[in-house]
């Protein structure tokens, strides 16, 4: 081993991709990055940034980073969904397109791991940490700074998969990894590594912040709130941090196995001395279908609280909602082999996991009748959560019918691995986890800002991604029907083209969703004094988190509030709530730290030397972690009180608020 | 929740005093959630375990590679390690620090001895070739073990600052609800360990 060798490990000048695509999109980055560190500086934000924002506890601004993260990484996923559509619709009559096989392989592998990492998961986790706590009366979640860390741990997982872009390489084996594709025979470079080291910091991330938003929702609820008086988000937020305590450790472990394979020469996987590699295929798969159920549960609590709101009515059925999310959570992890039915386990293993398949589709059906009863005879609102909860119902609805039609195991033989179940999953997942966001966006964006989103363009927004969708994804069912599979780069049929084309028009609309809701954004931030909305509670909402001001204090409530009823905030609404004046006291409350920033930052280290074989820096920047995370258990000062004066000045702010509205 | 008694009065809104979370209230539970956690990993190295266990690949197998007296001094060491924390915390319920310190040093010895014989054995099944290379078996074999010995490894680790913690500042509040949480890890390896003893190496031997 030379000394170059041994500073740098496998990191040369050939890690430089010379592919002009990349390299351009490379100067891109890097000037858009210059112009934003020159513009904090300039503007001398990163004092407050630091301050404010990267080491808060507080569950509000560390939802709103999540949110951002997740936005951040979605243009990502989409340029790379996007140059997907545009090779496939060009890829005919001996045409190339303008991607080669190296680059289009690793463009579906990140497209699929930053969707559902990267986008969806950060921005469902940064709902639930922003709305769970207010829901249930909390001033903050159980564990401040391990939310903090959690935070900062999944940005790292993020930014090791967003530097492959740039050094190296990505996997070029689909979102999963299967081996033996994965394995260091066929993958030797450092596209696998990049993707197991993203998602082990990731993780970390996820299965903590998992652990404290469930003893959260089990020890802080506010006094009177029993569990079956919880609000139906809290009760599929407690349901997917219990599926994400139950499945992410699996994929740890699946992760941990793979990375064995490839860096000692151990045979779990291969296909040589005893290695199995439908194994892996059946661990990850125990982590992936929770997995789905995780993103999804959520966002049925959202459509709940706006299908009640939005009809001011009591939601329809909600113990029948509650046991319905509970039998998904269970039934969500015997179902895992149908991702596989041609793995060839016999008719009666088949048989089992196909039947309790489309067992699932019956608690969920039960909450769309739900829903629909709740709409039935209400006075309905159509703003924007709710149009986006109406085309759920009917995106969603043919999303999950399709899924049961692959449930059958006969007919998944036949459509297994075909475009018909790409445009399956993308039907539930755009239709559902997607759809759900902007939702929830839209519905509690003025609780964290204060003011509503402009409605105008979130109308564009909105027909931009419904239309698109249609578009897009239709034209693969019908591909998948004839037999196409997924992740091809060049086609042969010529009549397959016109499909492909209609797709590509597809995602162009959608991008037209994507941008209008930048706009929408941009523009709302611009109106925000037209916007505006003192009362708290711009909706007419029913759950607690609407009975504070807009954007809420650090401490949330002044008083703990006590809940007599589901619909806490509507019941006092409805019995004359008098807001406290007086008796203000000081708030216990937690401290910032930089600990999870430093923290996290030692494991992108880590992960970064352990993808390029730096061993010397894997080893220090592990060291450093370890006695990094024991110095901080000697810190001692880790909360502070409110002062009373504090407290009862922004109370006055807020009654002035309150009373000018009177006026 | 809080263990105020909730008004009658459905009228009643808020509560005038703040209902008492105190400090690391819910530690505990977090913990044995995360242990739980902890505990799905070794199920699926278990599982890995059964599944390759068998896959010899014409390598050597546990009859050729295990010395149950060994293995058995092992257990032990483990075994009175967990009854030596007992003992500390059994000491900090009496708050005598001293004690604790003291029993926390046995309990790391123990500890020592057990990865210091783990280590031998790692080591001599290497030395004869029996590598986690050589099979799948072998492969899940040091996982399951090893990842077990790692876990004992951090458990130490832990073990040390605690006592440097205790020594420091005594037997404060926030060092007992440390010292239960270390207490629930140590004995949750004991049960692992009862797990990898019964299952890897004794049904190996049959």
């Amino acid at each position: 081993m030379t000394l170059t060798e041994f500073i740098f490990g496998r990191l040369d000048w050939n890690a430089i991709p010379y592919d002009p695509i990349v390299q351009l999109t490379f100067v891109a980055v890097a000037l858009g990055g210059i112009a934003l560190v020159g513009a904090l500086t300039y503007f001398k934000l990163w004092g407050y940034l630091w301050n404010e924002w990267f080491t808060s506890v507080d569950h509000k601004k560390i939802g709103i980073m999540y949110m951002i993260l997740g936005l951040v990484m979605l243009l990502r996923g989409f340029a790379d969904a996007i140059m997907m559509r545009v090779q496939q619709a060009i890829a005919f009559n001996g045409s190339e397109g303008y991607l080669n096989a190296h680059h289009y392989d690793q463009i579906f592998t990140a497209h699929g791991v930053i969707m559902i990492f990267f986008v969806a998961m950060p921005w469902v986790t940064g709902l639930m940490n922003y709305v769970v706590p207010l829901q249930i009366g909390a001033r903050d979640v159980s564990f401040p700074f391990l939310n903090n860390f959690s935070f900062w741990m999944t940005a790292g997982g993020a930014i090791i998969t967003m530097i492959s872009l740039f050094i190296g390489e990505y996997g070029q084996t689909g979102w999963l990894a299967f081996p033996p594709l994965s394995g260091i025979g066929a993958s030797p470079y450092v596209g696998v590594d990049y993707y197991i080291w993203g998602l082990q910091v990731a993780g970390v991330g996820t299965t903590l912040s998992g652990i404290n938003l469930l003893v959260t929702i089990i020890k802080m609820r506010a006094p009177g709130m029993t569990m079956m008086k919880m609000p139906i988000f809290t009760w599929t937020s407690l349901c997917t941090n219990v599926l994400i305590v139950a499945s992410f450790p699996v994929l740890t472990v699946v992760l941990v196995l793979l990375s064995l394979d490839r860096y000692v020469g151990t045979n779990f996987f291969t296909n040589d001395l005893g290695g199995n590699p439908m194994m892996y295929v059946n661990l990850i798969w125990i982590w992936g279908h929770p997995e789905v159920y995780i993103l999804i549960l959520p966002l049925f609590g959202v459509f709940s609280e706006v299908v009640s709101t939005f009809t001011g009515k009591r939601l329809f059925g909600y113990t029948s909602m509650v046991y319905a999310t509970v039998v998904i959570t269970v039934l969500s992890y015997l179902v895992w082999l149908h991702h596989f039915f041609t793995m060839g386990s016999g008719a009666s293993v088949n048989s089992f996991f196909g039947i309790t398949t489309m067992i699932i589709s019956i608690p969920t059906g039960a909450k769309i009748f739900n829903w629909l009863f709740t709409m039935y005879k209400g006075r309905i609102r159509f703003e924007l959560p709710m149009m986006w909860t109406v085309a759920f119902m009917l995106t969603f609805t043919v999303g999950g019918m399709t899924g049961v039609l692959l449930a059958v195991p006969p007919a998944d033989f036949v459509l297994h691995n075909s475009l018909f179940l790409i445009a399956h999953f993308h039907n539930v997942i755009i239709g559902g986890v997607v759809f759900g966001l902007f939702a929830a966006i839209n519905f509690w964006w003025p609780k964290a800002f204060g003011f509503k989103l402009d409605p105008f363009w979130g109308k564009v927004s909105f027909w931009g991604w419904v239309v698109g969708f249609w578009v897009a994804f239709t034209p693969l069912y019908v591909l998948g029907l004839m037999g196409v599979t997924r992740r091809l780069r060049t086609f042969d049929d010529p009549s397959l083209q016109i499909w492909f084309q209609i797709a590509a028009v597809g995602a162009g609309i959608i991008a037209i969703g994507i941008g209008a809701f930048l706009i929408q954004i941009a523009v709302s931030i611009w109106k925000r004094d037209q916007l505006r909305d003192f009362t708290g509670d711009p909706w007419g909402g029913r759950t607690l988190e609407w009975a504070t001001s807009s954007p809420p204090p650090d401490y949330n409530f002044a008083f703990t509030p006590v809940a007599h009823d589901v619909d806490a905030w509507h019941d006092m609404k409805a019995r004359n709530y008098q807001r406290p004046t007086a008796g203000f006291a000081e708030i216990h409350m937690p401290r910032g730290t930089g600990a999870g920033v430093i923290l996290s930052a030692l494991a992108v280290i880590c992960g970064f030397a352990l993808v390029w074989y730096i061993w010397w820096l894997a080893a220090l920047s592990f060291i450093g972690i370890v006695g990094y995370a024991i110095y901080h258990t000697f810190d001692n000062d880790r909360d502070y009180y409110i002062p009373v004066d504090e407290v009862i000045e922004t109370e006055r702010k807020r009654e002035a608020q309150l009373a000018s509205l009177k006026a | 929740m809080s263990t105020i008694t909730l008004p009658k009065d459905r009228a009643t809104f808020h509560l005038p005093e703040e209902p008492h979370h105190p400090e690391g209230h819910s530690t505990m539970l977090g913990f044995w959630i995360y242990l739980m956690s902890d505990c799905l990993m070794f199920a699926v190295l278990f599982a890995v375990f059964a599944v390759l266990g068998n896959n010899f690949a014409a390598g050597p197998g546990p009859k050729d590679l295990f010395e149950l007296e060994l293995i058995a001094l092992n257990t032990a060491m483990l075994l009175f390690s967990s009854i030596t924390y007992g003992f500390a915390m059994l000491a900090m319920v009496k708050n005598n620090s001293r004690q604790v310190l003291i029993w926390l040093g046995v309990t790391g010895l123990f500890g020592l001895a057990f990865l210091g014989i783990e280590l031998y054995e790692f080591h001599h099944l290497i030395h004869i070739g029996a590598t986690p290379q050589r099979s799948a078996f072998l492969s899940a074999f040091f996982t399951l073990v090893g990842t077990h010995g790692l876990h004992v490894t951090f458990g130490i680790i832990w073990l040390v600052t605690l006592m440097v913690q205790v020594h420091k500042r005594g037997l404060t509040a926030a060092n007992q609800r440390r010292l239960g949480c270390l207490s629930l890890f140590w004995h949750f390896l004991d049960v692992i360990w009862i797990g990898v003893f019964t299952f890897v190496y004794l049904m190996g031997m049959i």
